[in-house]
């Protein structure tokens, strides 16, 4: 089954859940690293590592204060950890060394930690060369929502990401979401009116800095989602390597609005795209 | 039967006739096809097959620029197809097609069309993709429309081609009747000054052959290529030399193989100049012409060296100049409008090895002529003097 990008933006995993006493919830996950190659441009395929078979791996999303078991098996050729963004002990920080270190292939670990504090973070392969390991492919977003809850809202995630195919250091193809142009083919529907709210992350490696700009529009910016009010009313704004951004908008028009970075030279290697604004129901 | 001839080989007890000849000469063959069925079989070819990923060779062998759109012309020179997946023009992607197809075989080449506003006088950058990731790119150094084989370029590429090539070659040979006039230790000076500008052409024409070569695909093996070309061309003259004797006297045909030699060559000069014009290089161009004007003239005195004491009739001379000149015409053609890397390295091999040969028959020219001998300080005074003009002269047409 190959990568769908557009099902990816709405795709969230909440894990397996137990109430615990006391309000929260026990939440399990399983992720497995493995060798894949993926298909990032038409025709264009990049021998990545990826989480459970996709790049970005999986939406990890869990509430505010939830406890969180994250199985991980290393299905790979290389030794892998999973580093997570957030706040826990330094035996769960997935780095090499530390804890349960790096993960050899055929072996497994269990991350746990509580889901704090509540923002848009991300995950990613913490074994070195860690360029590498981040580049080929393993990383994902991990979304703690506040425990009472955001606003209703259409919500998509979108990853600022890019492949260096030639391994010269540098990227060839940029995207969201790993396929170049995929958006421009697929525009991304939104209905008029509606809340939107996108978890934007930034994961492009060897570039320090990328950003998106959203045609004919503005709209507010949550940084790393961690407070609750907006830091800024704005149509353009820029992200450094594993920084994020929870922006919030309406669309008061139908019609096709294009996004992209505004670093120009990224946009024509991959990374632009449509929004599709319908009064329709989706 | 027994060879009269004494044979440094020792002679066969006996020599076996018809079919068991043949039977002798091609069980060899069948043999080595029956292994290569057993290795393809059963042999360790696996090893090369399943751990490491396809190493691709694409080379780009031309780019024509049309108004508006790009024309890329790349040839696979390694061991596995390769798949064109996507094009970038100046860091960005582009639409394209691919013809015949998209995947192109071993040694297949395939034609990229690029629909591209691109800006005269500047550079562009091409990068192919593969399906695999790998890129593959050329420059464009400076925009400008491909020639278009029209009448108007024809004239230009034959008129052009007249300019450094046939006159100043005749040019050349209008020192004949001064030649005629020296006595024979001066002519022989002339002689060796004319090895000496044609040791200058061989080597530069072998480097030439040899820069052209390593620009190909590897598959091609550039180098043996020319090292092909050149020996190819000192047999080939050797046996015209040999055959043309029998009719003529030694001199003329001395005369018609450095013609013969120098024509070789200055089809190289002219594919050189074609290929450059090609590229948007010939804006430089009128300082070029007239260094290879001066270059070649010094040709025309070459060819008619050697007849100074045993004139030929207008007729000879008239063809010995077309012989020279004409050729850099034709290469002009080709390197306009069919540059053909393949072609040129070899064009210039065969030219390298023709001038090499013309060098050694004047050697024996000279020495059949001569009772004191090669050696003399006016000889070698006279073949530094051939170096040095072509060194000079060549400054002029670095292109
Ligand atoms: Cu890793």
């Amino acid at each position: 089954m190959g990568f769908d990008p557009s099902a990816y933006l709405t795709r969230f995993d909440w894990g397996r859940a137990r109430p615990l006493g006391g309000g929260g919830s026990l939440r399990e996950y399983q992720v497995v690293a493995y060798d894949r190659e993926i298909e990032i441009a038409p025709g264009v395929f990049f021998p990545a590592w990826t989480f459970n078979g996709t790049v970005p791996g999986p939406t990890l999303r869990a509430r505010e204060g939830d406890r969180l078991r994250i199985r991980f098996i290393n299905a790979g050729t290389h030794p892998h950890t999973m580093h997570f963004h957030g706040i826990h002990t330094a035996e769960m920080d997935g780095v090499p060394g530390i804890g349960a270190g790096e993960v050899a292939p055929g072996r497994s670990t269990v991350y746990e930690f509580r889901a704090e504090p509540f923002g848009l973070h991300l995950y990613h392969c913490h074994a070195v060369p860690l360029k590498r390991h981040i580049h080929k492919g393993l990383y994902g977003v991990f979304i703690i929502d506040p425990a009472g809850g955001r606003p209703p809202a259409r919500e998509l995630v979108m990853v600022l990401n890019a492949f260096d195919t030639n391994f010269d250091g540098e990227n060839e193809v940029y995207a969201v979401n790993t396929v170049a142009f995929h958006y421009m083919r697929h525009p991304i529907r939104v209905r008029r009116g509606e809340l939107v709210r996108i978890y934007l992350v930034n994961m492009t490696e060897f570039d320090p800095i990328n950003s998106i700009h959203i045609h004919a529009n503005f709209f507010h910016v949550y940084r790393t989602g961690t407070r609750l009010r907006t830091d800024e009313f704005t149509d353009t704004i820029m992200l450094a390597q594993g920084e994020r951004a929870i922006l919030e908008m309406r669309f008061p028009y139908r019609g096709r609005y294009m996004f992209h970075a505004h670093v120009s030279e990224f946009t024509e290697l991959g990374w632009m795209g449509f929004f599709e604004v319908t009064d329709d129901d989706l | 039967m027994t060879s009269e001839r004494v044979s440094a080989l020792p002679a066969a007890p006996s020599r076996p006739g018809g079919a068991r000849l043949w039977l002798l000469g091609i069980y060899p063959l069948a043999l080595i096809a029956l292994l290569v069925l057993l290795v393809l079989r059963l042999g360790p070819l696996g090893v090369f097959q399943a751990a490491f990923p396809p190493v691709e060779d694409l080379t780009i062998t031309r780019v024509r620029l049309t108004p508006g759109q790009f024309q890329v012309h790349v040839t696979n020179g390694g061991a596995d197809p390769v798949t064109i997946a996507q094009v970038l023009v100046d860091e960005a992607y582009w639409e394209h097609t691919v013809a015949p197809q998209r995947t192109i075989p071993r040694l297949g080449s395939a034609t990229v069309t690029i629909p591209y506003p691109w800006v005269e006088g500047e550079a562009h950058e091409i990068v192919l993709v593969t399906a695999t990731g790998l890129t593959f790119s050329h420059t464009v150094e400076v925009a400008a429309p491909s020639p278009q084989p029209t009448r108007a370029f024809l004239l230009t590429f034959t008129l052009l081609g007249v300019y450094v090539g046939v006159l100043p070659v005749f040019l050349g040979m209008l020192w004949f009747p001064f030649l005629r006039a020296l006595g024979r230790r001066w002519i022989h000076f002339f002689l060796a000054l004319t090895a000496g500008l044609l040791v200058f052409l061989g080597v530069d024409a072998l480097e030439e052959a040899l820069a052209t070569a390593a620009a190909l695909p590897t598959a091609y093996h550039g180098t043996a290529l020319v090292a092909v070309g050149t020996l190819g061309a000192v047999m080939l003259l050797v046996v015209a030399g040999r055959l043309a004797a029998r009719r003529g006297p030694r001199p003329l045909v001395v005369a018609y193989l450095i013609a013969l030699g120098i024509g070789l060559h200055n089809l190289g000069e002219g594919l050189a100049i074609g290929a450059a014009f090609n590229l948007g290089e010939v804006a430089l161009g009128a300082f070029l012409v007239i260094g290879f004007m001066l270059h070649n003239t010094t040709e025309g005195l070459g060819i008619v060296a050697p007849l100074a004491r045993t004139p030929p009739g207008v007729g000879h001379l008239v063809l010995l100049g077309l012989v020279a000149g004409v050729p850099t015409i034709q290469g002009a053609w080709l390197g306009g409008f069919t540059y053909s890397p393949v072609l040129a390295a070899l064009f210039l091999a065969l030219g390298a090895g023709a001038i090499f040969q013309v060098v050694y028959e004047i050697a024996r020219l000279m020495a059949a002529d001569a009772a004191e001998g090669l050696a003399t300080a006016l000889n070698a005074g006279g073949f530094v003097l051939g170096l040095l003009i072509m060194y000079v002269t060549g400054l002029l047409v670095a292109v």
